[in-house]
């Protein structure tokens, strides 16, 4: 595998200037997750406008496919229901761990991401976030974990 | 022959590297380097034909039967452990149990020494430098009888404050368990002035040796530990292997921790009679052709010299320092006077588990993340870390590589 299919521009500067970098204060939830594999650890929030996630922030420290998922996320969901947000999240784990598709155009720029199937040992980078903000949203509150 | 002793005559590397033949291979279409030893060693054409030469020739249940093919491994086994005995220059073989690894031997003390005897208010004391193996068993023990854990702390460059872990030592302590190397800062820890320190106000030791045993000779009855434990693996040996050493009269006076065949005398529904040392600690078939295995691998490092390795290793070790340390942006973690042969480091900008898979990309293997050391490498103020640990069978030009790599990886995340 090619290291420029993992590291693209996209996901570099995602990774050097975070989107959406910060914390929210309740009423927004939030939930935590955490990669025991290289130590990362996110906490998500969102504030839910009805079904509409309206606001998100996140932070945390990680590796920089962790870091450039969750900001790319952030922009991503920004807007959208919890059903939509349920679909998108099917669409990025496919294109995480399938070789096969082409990214489906409303991915948009989570795209970037599909080096990371070629490194299955990355998987779980990426998608730490979603299954986060997937804790958030339902306000479980019980932290994530990749294991 | 010369009367005078000789500095040892130096390793003819690229022989030894032909012994092992995962070594040969290309991985992403370049020549393996493994500097991953510290997570477990690879094994030699030697240890690899024992292990299938004890298969092919030899396998039985031990201690069981008349026929010859017991006889056969019952002998294997126990000359595997004569040899484990002569490795560590332990006493009697009645003090080598066989365990699956440095974790199992430490769960053993834990259950079997400690919780017997810990009363609530009662103390362990360990380091800030521990792997979790030497952490977890003790809090377990300690949750199961209301004894504490004590933590002798550790200073920037990764070795115990000795004043401090004077000053822990109480009547009170029931065992002191230490690190001998850190698998996570390559510190070796005083372990002579620790056990003479605890022996004074009679309190026994346990040693982890996992990351010792690779890199220089050891002899118990000079060192005087009470508890030592190892892994087979990490000694070019086969994995699922280990040693739990204890003093005679401790493992006398412990119970068994696991129940069943091979650990007892008799049995009736009365209650059972336990066997002699060393068997009462090895309920079940034990990993015989790891035992095999493992006497092989102890062979081969005795056949190459461990003065000869430590020698060779505290070169690859200095010149490492001196390469990576002259990385920009590039900060060793555990810079300890009495190192062993592995350098932990961050880089600035770039993530140790992205720096991994870059650098696998190069072929080159490296541990990354907290090392199951995490209180270790959280002192430092960092998530994790790069470690690159080193074998007899390293080069610097392997280190060159990982110098490289590195520094172009600190490059692209500019």
């Amino acid at each position: 595998m090619d290291l420029k299919e993992l590291y693209r521009d996209v996901i570099l500067d995602h990774n050097k200037r975070p989107r959406n970098f910060g914390r929210l204060e309740p009423p927004a939830h939030s939930a935590r997750g955490h990669n025991p594999l290289c130590g990362d650890q996110l906490t998500i929030y969102a504030t839910l406008d009805g079904e509409v996630v309206s606001e998100l922030r996140f932070e945390g420290s990680g590796c920089a496919i962790s870091v450039a998922s969750a900001s790319l996320m952030t922009e991503a969901v920004r807007g959208k229901t919890r059903a939509e947000i349920g679909r998108l999240f099917g669409l990025v784990h496919d294109l995480l761990t399938r070789s096969d598709a082409p990214a489906p155009a409303e991915l948009g720029k989570l795209a970037a991401l599909s080096g990371v199937h070629g490194f299955p040992a990355r998987v779980k980078c990426a998608s730490l976030c979603w299954h986060t903000l997937n804790a958030a949203l339902e306000g479980a509150g019980v932290p994530v974990s990749t294991e | 022959m010369s009367a005078v002793a000789a500095k040892p005559a130096a390793l003819d590397v690229a022989r030894l590297r032909a012994d092992f033949p995962v070594l040969a291979q290309r991985i992403n279409g370049k020549p393996l380097a493994y500097l991953d030893n510290g997570a477990s060693s690879q094994r030699p054409h030697a240890v690899i034909e024992a292990e299938r030469h004890y298969a092919s020739e030899m396998h039985a249940n031990v201690h069981r039967g008349v026929h010859t093919l017991s006889q056969r491994a019952t002998d294997a086994f126990e000359a595997a452990r004569e040899r484990v005995r002569r490795f560590l220059n332990a006493r009697s073989t009645r003090e080598i149990v066989f365990t699956r690894g440095t974790t199992e031997s430490i769960n053993l003390v834990a259950q079997s020494f400690v919780r017997p005897r810990a009363r609530p208010g009662d103390e362990i004391l360990i380091t800030h430098l521990e792997h979790h193996a030497n952490i977890v068993p003790w809090q377990m023990a300690c949750a199961a009888t209301g004894a504490m854990l004590k933590v002798a702390p550790i200073d920037r460059r990764g070795e115990v404050d000795m004043e401090a872990f004077r000053s822990l030592l109480s009547a009170r302590t029931l065992l002191v368990a230490t690190a001998h190397v850190s698998n996570a800062l390559g510190t070796v820890l005083p372990v002579r002035e620790i056990v003479a320190l605890a022996h004074a106000r009679g309190v026994p030791v346990l040693l982890d040796g996992a990351q010792a045993v690779p890199h220089f000779a050891l002899d118990l009855q000079a060192l005087d530990c009470d508890f030592y434990a190892f892994s087979g693996h990490k000694l070019y040996g086969p994995d699922g292997i280990g040693v739990l050493y204890g003093r005679e009269s401790l493992l006398e006076a412990m119970p068994p921790w696991q129940g069943g065949g091979d650990m007892i005398l008799a049995v009736s529904f009365s209650g059972p009679t336990y066997n002699q040392l060393p068997f009462k600690f090895e309920a079940g078939t034990p990993h015989i052709s790891g035992a095999v295995g493992l006497a092989a691998a102890i062979d081969y490092v005795d056949g190459v010299g461990l003065e000869r390795i430590a020698a060779w290793e505290q070169e690859l070790l200095g010149y490492a320092t001196a390469r990576l340390g002259a990385v920009d942006g590039l900060t060793i973690i555990g810079t300890a006077r009495d190192k062993a042969s592995l350098v932990s480091f961050v880089v600035e900008g770039v993530h140790p588990h992205d720096l991994g898979t870059i650098l696998d990309q190069e072929g080159i293997a490296i541990r990354t993340g907290h090392h199951c050391a995490m209180p270790a490498i959280e002192f430092f103020g960092v998530p994790a870390t790069a470690r690159a640990s080193f074998a007899f069978y390293n080069t610097r030009e392997e280190i060159d590589r990982l110098a490289t790599a590195v520094a172009a990886a600190r490059a692209m995340f500019r």
